[in-house]
């Protein structure tokens, strides 16, 4: 059944047209991305979803709830969470710190009992500090648990914010870019936590991607997109060969 | 004896310039931005209370006073951040300061037109008596200045270190738009810091009110705090009201057993110091590398 539905959404800045009547819907449990050239649209649709944008027309909703009447910050208490192309983590804290600011829409006690810090503040604290280390070893971030986010280096970096956004245990987990400027073997692993995160956890996946080799590996659908309209939608086989996909990246024959 | 009257009337300058000291501090934690109209805050606070109590003005009793001030001056705060500067939302953190700095000078206009330039005092119940212990003489207004500001540093710093909205300030003020898409409402959140700062601000005004009189350019202690809030290590909570003890303590040693004139100079030539061999602040909160 279809957890995600954009339902002809349209985004205008200014005269550009950055999303044009895309429909698409993600269904529960399975791994989507979202492929096309620069400047096709696909992290403009992420920022629509997380609500950073307002579409001009058309609908977005979350397993039935209606995601523009949200603020940004109302979002992850749907259970989506997201990650950024260009990493935004909390770059003076540890990677712990930055994994428990995840738990954020989770923590249930009152201002006053976390003032005096009362037992039922240490239960919760401490059931939450277990489902950060759960994460911690799922993706092998033991050596860093307490390392500050800026003497990180990139890769790493890329695995704690992936961290994060699974912290808050996300029904739908929004990936920009997971293996960009990651080596071979980074995006070897990857590979492995997006199948991981899919089958062990039960998070249904949205993610932007390049690598054409891990779209190919992990996901089960793919949608193409130029100029933030849809070129082509289906399993990554059946887009890749698609003539129009095709054209946009290569440009057309008699062009050249 | 002589160094102890010194010692407990300097804490309670100290304490002062402590308590404008957390104002930068609690503002820079959340927002990553200095306010240099801290001082003026304190000024207002101080005048909104004077206003509220003197006989010549509406002569409300202090302590029926006291919760309308810390309203007034809460709202005050969390108009501030709404109508001014959410318009600055996203810019530079310069934009903020600069600001800040012509924030300062209009609330010293107008404090100067409602109440005047003249310095007034408050009539304020910490002001009355003297404590005599054989021949140390303490003013209960040291007193209560020292007590209060301890507690309220106490409590400010319980709330940055294990409340859910003080984790989240500290969230949103190294990365906003994370801080968003972890479920914090970030604009909510500010909004709520200022309304905190501008209360922190009032309590400061009504202590350095009871200690002496006050007019619209008390705000200027503001700079000496700011002084007090780099030597103890911008960001951290302790370090500013141990900053502010610090440079509280120095003046009156310095008056009373250096030449004239070091006094004055003596809380820079530290701040100079401190920048010199611990940039970072006496009780910075840069943690040391694990290995």
């Amino acid at each position: 059944m279809s957890l995600l539905t954009l339902d002809n959404v349209t985004l205008r800045f200014g005269g550009l047209t950055a999303v044009n009547r895309l429909s698409m819907t993600v269904d529960e449990g399975e791994v989507f991305a979202l492929v096309g050239p620069n400047g096709a649209g696909k992290s403009t649709v992420f920022n629509l979803i997380s609500r950073f944008y307002t579409p001009v027309e058309g609908r977005i909703t979350f397993d039935g709830t209606d995601l523009l009447r949200l603020a940004p910050d109302e979002v992850p208490s749907l259970g989506i969470a997201r990650t950024f192309q260009n990493i935004e983590l909390f770059d003076q804290a540890t990677v712990l710190d930055n994994l428990l600011v995840g738990r954020h829409r989770h923590r249930r006690t009152t201002l006053v009992e976390q003032m005096l810090h009362l037992p039922s503040v240490r239960r919760e604290e401490r059931a939450h500090r277990e489902a950060v280390e759960e994460v911690i070893d799922f993706l092998d971030l033991q050596p860093y648990r307490n390392k500050r986010i800026a003497g990180l280096p990139y890769g790493v970096r890329k695995v704690v914010e992936m961290g994060r956004a699974l912290a808050s245990k996300p029904r739908l987990l929004l990936l920009d870019e997971p293996a960009s400027g990651l080596s071979v073997e980074e995006t070897q692993n990857m590979r492995w936590w997006i199948d991981d995160i899919r089958r062990q956890m039960g998070i249904t996946v949205l993610m932007v991607e390049h690598d054409m080799g891990l779209v190919s590996k992990v996901c089960d659908r793919v949608l193409a997109l130029a100029d933030g309209a849809k070129l082509a939608e289906g399993t990554p086989q059946e887009v890749q060969n698609h003539p129009a996909v095709i054209e946009a990246y290569l440009g057309t024959g008699d062009a050249a | 004896m002589e160094v102890l009257q010194l010692l407990i009337s300097g804490m309670a300058n100290g304490c002062v310039y402590g308590l404008v000291a957390l104002g930068f501090v609690l503002i820079y934690k959340a927002t990553e931005a200095v306010n240099f109209a801290q001082g003026d805050f304190m000024m207002l606070g101080a005048f909104v209370t004077l206003g509220l109590v003197n006989p010549e003005f509406m002569g409300l009793n202090f302590w029926v006073a006291l919760p309308i001030v810390f309203v007034i001056m809460g709202v005050f705060g969390y108009l501030l951040d709404l109508v001014v500067l959410r318009a600055l939302f996203g810019q530079n953190q310069v934009a903020v300061i600069i600001l800040t700095i012509a924030l300062g000078f209009i609330l010293r206009f107008v404090a100067g037109l409602i109440w005047g330039h003249e310095p007034l005092s408050l009539h304020s119940p910490l002001a009355l008596g003297d404590l005599r212990m054989g021949t140390l003489v303490l003013g209960m207004a040291d007193v209560a200045i020292i007590i209060v500001t301890f507690l309220l540093t106490l409590f400010l710093w319980q709330f940055f270190q294990r409340t859910k909205v003080g984790l989240a300030m500290q969230a949103a003020s190294q990365n906003q738009m994370a801080a968003y898409y972890m479920g914090i409402p970030v604009k909510r959140v500010q909004g709520f810091v200022w309304a905190l700062a501008g209360i922190v601000a009032a309590i400061a005004g009504i202590l350095y009110a009871s200690k002496g009189a006050i007019d619209p350019n008390a705000g200027f202690i503001g700079i000496k705090a700011f002084a007090a809030a780099v030597i103890g290590g911008f960001g951290s909570l302790p370090g500013a009201l141990m900053g502010g003890l610090i440079v509280g303590i120095i003046e009156p040693f310095a008056a009373r057993y250096l030449p004239a004139g070091w006094s004055q100079i003596a809380p820079y030539a530290l701040l100079i110091g401190v920048l010199l061999f611990r940039p970072h602040g006496l009780f910075a909160q840069v943690r040391v590398k694990k290995v």
